[in-house]
Formats: C-alpha cells, structure tokens, sequence
C-alpha cells in the first residue's frame, strides 16, 4: 500500500495550499505560539499515558489516541473564544483538553471515576463538557455533524454570537449525516466551521478505498461553501486558516470546510496490530512530528531556548501524573448513580420494580 | 468434526456458501482487506477476489441498502455490520425496505440478504456500542431474526440464513467468538432457522435465553441444581418467528418461567413470551414469569456498573428462586 501522502497527492501541490501565503507564522505572536506549544504537548502526552495505563488495564473499552494530530485541535481551537463551542468524534481527548477540560477530569473518565468529565458514564469515546462548551466525544461515525448544525442554528438565532467547529475523520466523510449536516449547514447559513482530520485512515481503509474522491475538500465544494485543505501537521497553517474560516462563520453565518491533512501515530484502537500500515510509513510521518515542528520554530525564533522548553516539559510531566495519582485516588460512582441522567424529569416510581 | 472457533465456524458457513452460490457475496466495513474487525471473514479475500468480498466505506445506509437492492435481483449478500449498533444508522434500509419491499410489490420481490454481525454489549464500550437490538428487529414483520450461540449452530443457521430467500438478521456475539466446539464440516449442514432447542432439561423452571446469555443460564442452572433445583434451559435461537411450542412444551412441564435478555425490559422479547405463556398456558402458571433484563437505563463506562445494570448469573438464580417461591431476600430498594 502506497502512502496516504502519496496517494491522496496532499502537500505543497495541492491547489487550495498555494493560497495560503508565505509564512504563516509571521502573524501569530509569541505568547500564543508558546500556549500552543504547551497544549500540543500536554495533549501528546496525556495520550502517550493513557497508552501506558490502557495497558495496565486501568482504562476499559475502545481508547482511540490523538498522538500526531495535535496541531489540528490546537490550531483550530485556540483562536476560539468562550462563547464559541467544539464538537468532535470519538478520538476526543485532545479537543477536549485543547478546549480546556482539565487532565484530571479526562483521565478520570477514562478511569470511570465519578470525577469524571462524563461521571464514569461514558468513557474515553463521550466525553463532555458543557460548561465549557465541549458539547461531546460521539461514538457513532457521522453521527455528530448534524448536531453541529443544531449548534450552529441556536447560536445564530438566539443571537449571541458564537461558532461551532465541528471535527470529524476522513471516514466520516461517507456517511450520509456528514452530507446532509454540509447542506443543511450552508441551505440556512449556520455558523458552523466543519473540520476533517484527514490522517489518511479510517481504522484500516485508506482514504482512496474508501472514497472514489480522495480529495476530500473537492466534495465539500459542492454544497457551496469555501473549502479549503490545510497541512494539519503545519500549526500556523492550520491557525491562520481556521481564523479566516472563524472570522466568516462569526461575521457572515458562512460555514466553511477545512480538510487538514495529518497523520495518527498510534493504531486506530488500542487494540489495532496496524498491519496496513508499513513502518517506513509510519516514521516517515513521525519525522514530520507537528510538536517537532513547533519546537524548532520556537528556538530557531529564540522564543524559547532549552532550558524554557525542557521548564514546560516537566510542568507538562507533573500535570499528567498528578492527573493520573487524581484518578486513581477518586472515588468510584455509586452505583446508584448508573440509575441517574437518563432523564431532566424522571417519574419517581420508574425505580420500582419491573 | 472439527473443534474450532466460533468465529471459524461462522467463516466456514460464509466460505462455503460463497463457494456454492456465485450470487452470494460478502460487504461491509474491513471484511476485506483488514479480514474482519473481528477476523470472522478472515482470508475470503484472498479465495474469492474483491468482487466476491467487497470492503465498504463507513456509509451503513448505502451497503446496506445496497444489500437489499443486489437481493431484489436475486444476488445473496451477505452483509456484516460490525456491529449492530452501527445498523442502527441503517434502520430505515432495514426496517422499511428489507421488511416491507416483498409486501408492498404483492409479494413479487424476494430478498435474500443476511445481516450478520456481533450484537449487544461487550465490554465498556458505553452506550452508543452497546446496543442490544434485536427487539427492534422482532418487533418488525417481514424479518427474520436469528440468535448463535455454540460454534456448530453458528454455522448450520448463518448456512440457512444465507439460502433463505427472505430477509435474515443474524445475531452473533464478539463476547463468543473465541468459543470453542465441535463442528461438522460437512458443507450441508444446515440447521432450521425456526427452531429453537433444549440445552438442559429439567423440571422445576424453564430458563429462556439466546446468544451469550444461553451460556451464564446454563451457569445459573449449575448453581440451582447445587441447592436441588432442576432447571430446564432454553435456548430460543430464533426471535422470530419465535418458536412458541418449544417455550410452552417446557412451561407446561415446569410451570414456571424465567425469561433473560440482553436489552431493556421494556417492549422487549420476554415481554412478548410472558404474554403467550399467560394467553396458552393459564392454567399451568405457577408463578408470574420473571425476566432477567437490562436496567433501563443506556449501558455506562463504568465497569462496576457496567456490570450492575447487566443481567447476570446471581440475577438469574435469583429470579428463578423467586418463580420457585425460595427464600429470596428482596433488595430494599426495590429494584
Ligand atoms: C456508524 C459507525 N460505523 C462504524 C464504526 C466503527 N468505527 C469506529 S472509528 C472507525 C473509523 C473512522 O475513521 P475516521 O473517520 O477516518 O476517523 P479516525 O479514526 O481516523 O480519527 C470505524 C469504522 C462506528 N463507530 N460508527
Ligand atoms: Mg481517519
């Protein structure tokens, strides 16, 4: 099996890419580079801990890790404000924590604590936080863009302002709800940014198997809204475009559709031997390591010298253990509590029995 | 005879009828290349080309629907759902087109498809993978539905399933796919869809269950026998039709029964045999009939709880004390 990159002939010939200016990391200043940095790190290595603890069988059911694809989350994240709102699918835990749910409420959802983003109910595929307007982790392939719409209708009407970006996999892309959200989402003018994490895969299916376009952005052209394919792995390009995509959807009630093209270091699961993938393959890509990227920028700029950048790796290493010792000590759910949120109202007999 | 796993038995039935049946193909999301999500079609590729074992992009309503179409012709798919939480997103394909399409024509069209696929909950998937639903599709005429549950029956009803000329939902279990069990490797060996079968006998309460939880019946029937209690184990296999003689030759011999289900209580399978018993077999109730089920609630992360809301053996032995009147200590909450 060829690359995806090869395959999916993503990168500096891809049409919509020369649009994208020289550097775009001229624009954003350091302060941001440096948060962003820290974020990309504390989402690599939140992952590489659930791996570790996944193992130890600390964590239960499907684990999907974000590893390689963290400019995405950060880039398009970051330039939110609170009053904005991110959904995502299962792979969530870096979106989560690049929107600003705490470590120790996601690894202790992961341990199915009661301290839990989700309360121990949902696991590492549903996290949620409202408060901070992390509207969900969802399970089910495609299923979540139509609810991005929803999002992106009551933000416009009840006019306070406000986007949703709304994050899905290149899989994603050829279920029928992925289709129906783009239209809906263009037919009413909802401010709805969709973001494709192209990482070349949906669990073993290359992109080209799977979609008889494999340029993925050329689809969403059709329902009539800018499109655009972004080096995913290229933090300032994913920034500097997820702002002008933000800017239209806040401004104008113009959705938009970014492809970022990335790649996952990790299996799709935990449980994934990976075997359609070569491992040329895979270190080819983890040469081009997006966190790597960032770092090099941030030196050769002297925005960061070693020592600064070795002080927020250990910072970094403190907040995923103190996450971890966090999940460990808490406390398991009453098991009464599997009884609780089914409903706002629930009718007080339904506890009775059958 | 073979001992072998499920998951090779159920490869057996599909390779043999590809072998037999040029119309029969197999479709659905890694069944190709990645030989299965759970390696059930492991190798087809390789013996029978892509146009025979077809990999689909995650688009269940279309290879679904596709499923159907190929079947109005005449085709047999075979079509694998990684799991049936996932057909959910295929519903309206299956639950209108599959069952109704032959009805609607006059019954001019058949449709010869199988759905086949793990069901039900695994283990902490949480809610959206862990759906048991195999009362929607009972629920719905014009289907058919099927539930496996050793290595052997796995293989002669998905055979069946797949030469049948109407719609078949066919239920399998990943919790079971690494069973072991002897089985024919006769390529004709079939066995009746309709039919279901007695695992234990016994005289005292008849236990109904299918797919995995046949197996934590038989466990609780150990139990049972252990205080001097005989029970009998059903396994249904076939939800529907249901075959009500079997449930009610074993009801009107032990007068007491204890249905078990993976889904919610609710509108669910027991439901529906506890209403035959009362209609058929009034006269030889001896107890009401309990039923083991889900708590309604969807399935939390959370192991322990997880495990809390799920039906179990302690909870069957002690349904079936309860239709016994046994010394059972009723839980104070009421649950
Ligand atoms: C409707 C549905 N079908 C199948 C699955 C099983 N499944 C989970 S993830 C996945 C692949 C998705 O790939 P992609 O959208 O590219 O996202 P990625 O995993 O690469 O982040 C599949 C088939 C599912 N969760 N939901
Ligand atoms: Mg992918």
């Amino acid at each position: 099996m060829k690359t995806p990159s090869a395959k999916t002939g993503r990168g500096a010939g891809s049409p919509k890419r020369a649009q994208t200016g020289n550097s775009p990391a001229a624009g954003i200043d350091p302060q941001a580079l440096v948060r962003m940095y820290r974020q990309m790190l504390r989402i690599r290595k939140f992952e590489e801990r659930c791996y570790q603890v996944y193992l130890q069988r600390k964590i239960g059911g499907f684990c999907h890790i974000y590893s390689g694809q963290e400019a995405v989350a950060v880039g398009m994240i970051d330039p939110l404000g609170p009053e904005d709102y991110v959904i995502t699918a299962y792979r969530d835990h870096g979106q989560a924590i690049a929107r600003g749910m705490s470590m120790r409420a996601a690894m202790a959802e992961l341990y199915g604590k009661a301290t839990g983003c989700s309360r121990g109910k949902g696991g590492s595929m549903h996290f949620f936080d409202v408060p901070g307007h992390f509207m969900g982790g969802h399970g089910i392939v495609g299923a979540h863009i139509p609810l991005a719409c929803g999002i992106g209708w009551g933000i416009k009407h009840r006019g306070k302002g406000g986007v949703c970006l709304c994050f899905f996999g290149d899989g994603a892309m050829n279920q029928g709800a992925v289709h129906e959200g783009l239209n809906l989402a263009s037919l009413y003018k909802l401010p709805v940014v969709f973001v494709c994490e192209n990482n070349g895969y949906a669990m073993g299916t290359a992109v080209s198997r799977g979609a008889a376009e494999e340029h993925i952005y050329l689809r969403a052209n059709s329902y009539k809204m800018p499109t655009r394919r972004v080096e995913g792995n290229n933090l300032f390009e994913v920034y500097e475009a997820t702002q002008e995509a933000v800017r239209r959807a806040r401004e104008d009630h113009q959705p938009a559709f970014l492809e970022a093209v990335t790649y996952r270091f990790r299996g799709h699961s935990m449980s994934d031997p990976g075997s359609y993938r070569t491992r040329d393959e895979v270190e080819a890509h983890k040469s081009r390591d997006p966190i790597g990227q960032v770092v090099q920028h941030l030196e050769k700029n002297r925005i960061l010298d070693a020592a600064g950048i070795e002080r927020i790796e250990s910072e970094v290493d403190a907040e995923v253990e103190d996450a971890v010792k966090f999940s460990e000590d808490s406390p398991q759910p009453d098991l009464d509590s599997a009884y609780e949120d089914v409903y706002v109202n629930y009718p007080a007999d339904i506890r009775q029995r059958r | 005879m073979a001992e072998i796993e499920f998951r090779k038995a159920l490869n057996m039935a599909i390779d043999e009828e590809l072998a037999r049946d040029p119309d029969v193909f197999v479709i659905g999301e890694e069944v190709a290349e990645y030989d299965g999500a759970y390696k059930v079609t492991r190798g087809l590729l390789a013996k029978y080309g892509a146009r025979r074992v077809v990999d689909a992009p995650i688009s269940e309503g279309g290879f679904c629907g596709l499923g159907i179409g190929a079947a109005m012709l005449g085709m047999r798919p075979v079509v694998e759902l990684m799991t049936f939480s996932f057909s959910l997103v295929a519903m309206d394909q299956i639950l209108n087109n599959a069952a109704k399409i032959r009805y609607m024509s006059g019954g001019q069209v058949r449709l010869p498809v199988t759905f086949r696929g793990p069901g039900g909950v695994v283990h902490q998937l949480g809610a959206t993978h862990s759906n048991a639903t195999e009362s929607i599709f009972a629920h719905t005429p014009g289907l058919k539905v099927v539930a496996c549950s050793t290595p052997e029956n796995a293989k002669g009803l998905l055979k069946s399933a797949i030469r049948d000329d109407d719609p078949v939902i066919f239920l399998e279990s990943e919790l079971l796919y690494a069973l072991k069990g002897e089985v024919p490797d006769d390529p004709e060996f079939l066995l009746p869809l309709h039919k279901g079968r007695v695992v234990r006998e016994g005289s005292d309460v008849t236990l109904v269950a299918w797919s995995k939880r046949v197996h934590q019946a038989m466990e609780a029937a150990d139990r049972l026998a252990a205080d001097g209690i005989r029970a009998e184990v059903l396994d249904l296999i076939s939800l529907r039709p249901l075959d009500q003689d079997l449930i009610l030759k074993s009801f009107r011999k032990t007068n007491r029964l204890v249905t078990v289900e993976e889904g919610w209580s609710f509108c669910g399978i027991g439901a529906s045999i506890a209403d035959i018993v009362q209609r058929q077999a009034f006269d030889f109730m001896d107890a009401p009939v309990e039923r083991v089920t889900l708590e309604e609630v969807p399935m939390p992360y959370n192991e322990a709880m997880e495990y809390h809301v799920q039906p179990s053996v302690e909870k069957i032995v002690k349904a079936a004390r309860r239709v016994l009147y046994r010394d059972v200590k009723e839980s104070t909450d009421g649950r």
